[in-house]
């Protein structure tokens, strides 16, 4: 079966996933981001504004870089890397807060509030409301805090307010909570930018359609470096926004396989995980239906990576409609293999991926000598890695 | 009929306002359960909405989440409250509502759960994450059960979604008091009794109104606008502290001011 783009359906679900399962005082404005996000799509004004901004605030396009030396290690596909690790803030997630803190404005808000796991949308958020004036509260777990000061102090320097979260896990997962109770209680004057492709609708609709830049132009640049369409595209997934953004324009290439890399944590035989897809069911959580790690009463159940931009029971309602539909290939990777492809990607290429990008580029390194040399693929480099300095060092016991 | 549409009827035709108190199921133990919905009917509560822990309520405050992780702490089940439900169900004259997220519900198979939460002798249902746009997913089960869906209207509906969600009950219609989550208020919006009234003008059914409504004073100027009160963070307080007393002041709250209207 082929995955067509017309998905979201009107209710914006896709397939049984999906949809607005949120506190009634949320309906509304829900409703209305999506009647504004529909005229923002078809107002070239809008359109010529992110895309500017993209071109000259971000940096975009980014590179799709030949990665020579870890395709002579891994020995089998040619391996490209798309650098969003380039782009300004140092990720994918900048792609869509400006797109959203633009909405924002046009919607008539002066406030905006997000969650954040690794900071990575929390600092890109602050960015974009530092650049358009507009107030920012980001909430975050406390230990994601512990794990990730380098970018709280990022975020108060942008000008937002970080608001440290210790319920539950104290980790994305209840940031989310936090962030959502926020703008349940601020929704006529705050506007809710969402960092990943979940949520109710249209968030994972909308901000599928920021980060897919990503796709779009590699799309290009392979063309235009191989001629072709590359063979396989490999993206790692915490809530699923640099891999649908990366997958989305290539759905309908049915040549193309797409692989998803969920975080294995320690391992899926343990509960320490954050692989949503392969070891969850069905359920609904910040407003979505999608698949959880959760317990058979529906408790949601904590998720675990050494990596705090994917250590998230859920997983993007679009993910789960892609996976039924059998469209893309979901896996995992565990912490040790992410943080041994993190070191090799710095030792054979001289670059820094952040802890996220580390799991796709460690499957990548299984997946490339499984295909012949006249095969290529495309790794989506999310992010970069400074911010995860600290915590590898702290792995390693200082060593290296 | 309904549980909740006669109590409703009675209520109408005596001038009299409606007490909702909301608690928490597993909150100091199942047991406890049982013995808070004994003394809540007989301090004169006119239905009581038991919530069923989760580990993740966005609409709900502080009191309400901590009271989730304490009832999850002692290991309630949803399966357990339906149990209990059903042992007490014959003693208790007055309706009996759940207050669950969609996701419990879901993890226990809806069509299931209704069935069982039916047999157990469970009158309505309020679903706070399941806006109107997602409600196929129950109602068929509910209908045939008999068993009312409790549906929200807020301060950010528009008047004719008020009126499309007010029509589609027969129980009556929650209105939420605040642009926010649940948990004590000090004051509310002024807009709020311009608002209720509104509510009631273009609702067939019932009107309550619930969220931060924490003190017997605010009880008796809810009910000028509406026909009667729920009561949720505050009666989960006054339980945790042991304060009886404060509880009964509260329900006479709004028979006191009922009575003078």
């Amino acid at each position: 079966m082929t995955a067509t783009t017309i998905y979201p359906d009107d209710k914006g679900q896709f397939g049984i996933y999906g949809g607005r399962y949120v506190p009634e005082t949320l309906m509304q404005a829900i409703l209305q981001l999506e009647a504004e996000y529909k005229k923002a799509l078809a107002d070239p004004a809008f359109q010529t504004e992110l895309n500017t901004l993209l071109t000259d605030y971000v940096g975009r396009e980014t590179p799709l870089y030949f990665a020579e030396n870890l395709t002579n290690y891994a020995g089998g596909a040619k391996i490209y890397l798309k650098r969003e690790d380039l782009n300004h803030t140092g990720a994918h997630k900048i792609n869509n807060s400006l797109g959203q803190a633009l909405l924002t404005k046009r919607m008539g808000k002066k406030k905006v509030v997000a969650e954040t796991g690794a900071g990575q949308h929390g600092v890109a958020t602050a960015t974009a409301c530092a650049l358009l004036n507009l107030d920012c509260i980001i909430f975050m777990g406390e230990e994601d805090i512990k794990r990730q000061q380098l970018n709280v102090f990022r975020m108060e320097m942008l000008g937002a307010k970080v608001v440290g979260v210790n319920s539950g896990s104290s980790t994305l997962k209840d940031a989310v909570n936090e962030a959502l109770r926020y703008w349940v209680t601020n929704v006529e004057d705050t506007h809710y930018i969402l960092g990943s492709a979940m949520g109710p609708h249209p968030f994972p609709m909308m901000v599928r359609d920021f980060q897919s830049v990503i796709g779009k132009e590699t799309k290009e640049q392979f063309q235009h470096k191989e001629g072709k369409l590359p063979d396989a595209v490999v993206a790692c997934i915490g809530g699923g926004s640099n891999s649908i953004g990366m997958f989305y324009p290539f759905i309908n290439d049915e040549s193309v396989r797409l692989y998803g890399v969920e975080a294995a944590g320690l391992g899926l035989d343990t509960d320490k995980h954050a692989a949503s897809l392969t070891k969850g069911t069905p359920g609904v959580l910040h407003g979505a239906l999608m698949y959880l790690l959760q317990d058979e009463h529906g408790q949601i159940q904590e998720a675990h990576s050494i990596s705090a931009g994917l250590d998230y029971p859920g997983i993007g309602p679009e993910h789960c409609y892609l996976k039924e539909i059998g469209r893309v290939n979901y896996d995992s990777i565990t912490d040790d293999e992410a943080l041994s492809a993190l070191q090799l990607l710095c030792k054979t290429e001289g670059i820094i991926p952040a802890l996220e990008s580390a799991h796709a580029i460690a499957y990548a390194l299984k997946l490339a000598p499984t295909m012949n040399k006249q095969e290529s693929m495309v790794i989506c480099l999310s992010g970069r890695g400074d911010k995860d300095v600290d915590a590898v060092r702290a792995r390693l016991g200082g060593a290296n | 009929m309904n549980r909740i549409e006669k109590v409703f009827q009675n209520l109408q035709k005596n001038n009299q306002k409606a007490f909702v108190p909301y608690i928490m199921a597993g909150d100091g133990g199942i047991d406890s359960l049982k013995e808070k919905i004994t003394f809540l009917e007989k301090a004169g509560a006119t239905a009581i909405e038991i919530g069923i822990p989760f580990s993740d309520p966005v609409a709900d405050g502080p009191v309400i989440q901590q009271a989730g992780i304490r009832a999850l702490k002692e290991g309630t089940t949803l399966k357990d409250v339906v149990a209990a439900v059903a042992e007490i169900r014959p003693i208790v004259h007055i309706p009996l509502l759940f207050m669950t997220y969609t996701n419990p519900m879901m993890a226990y198979g809806f069509e299931q759960f209704i069935k069982d939460i039916e047999a157990s002798g469970i009158d309505g249902l309020i679903v706070p994450d399941m806006p109107i746009e997602q409600e196929e997913l129950i109602v068929p089960y509910l209908e045939e059960a008999h068993i009312e869906l409790i549906r929200l209207v807020t301060l950010q509906s528009p008047l004719s979604r008020i009126e499309e969600i007010a029509k589609r009950g027969k129980g009556f219609v929650y209105a939420v008091t605040v642009n926010g989550i649940t948990g004590a208020r000090s004051s509310f919006k002024e807009e709020l009794g311009a608002h209720l009234k509104k509510v009631k003008e273009l609702s067939p059914i019932p009107v309550l109104a619930g969220f931060g409504i924490s003190f017997p004073d605010q009880v008796e100027e809810m009910i000028t606008y509406c026909d009667g009160v729920i009561v949720g963070s505050k009666m989960i307080e006054l339980f945790d502290k042991g304060d009886l007393q404060s509880i009964v002041d509260l329900i006479d709250a709004s028979k006191i001011r009922a009575s003078q209207l």
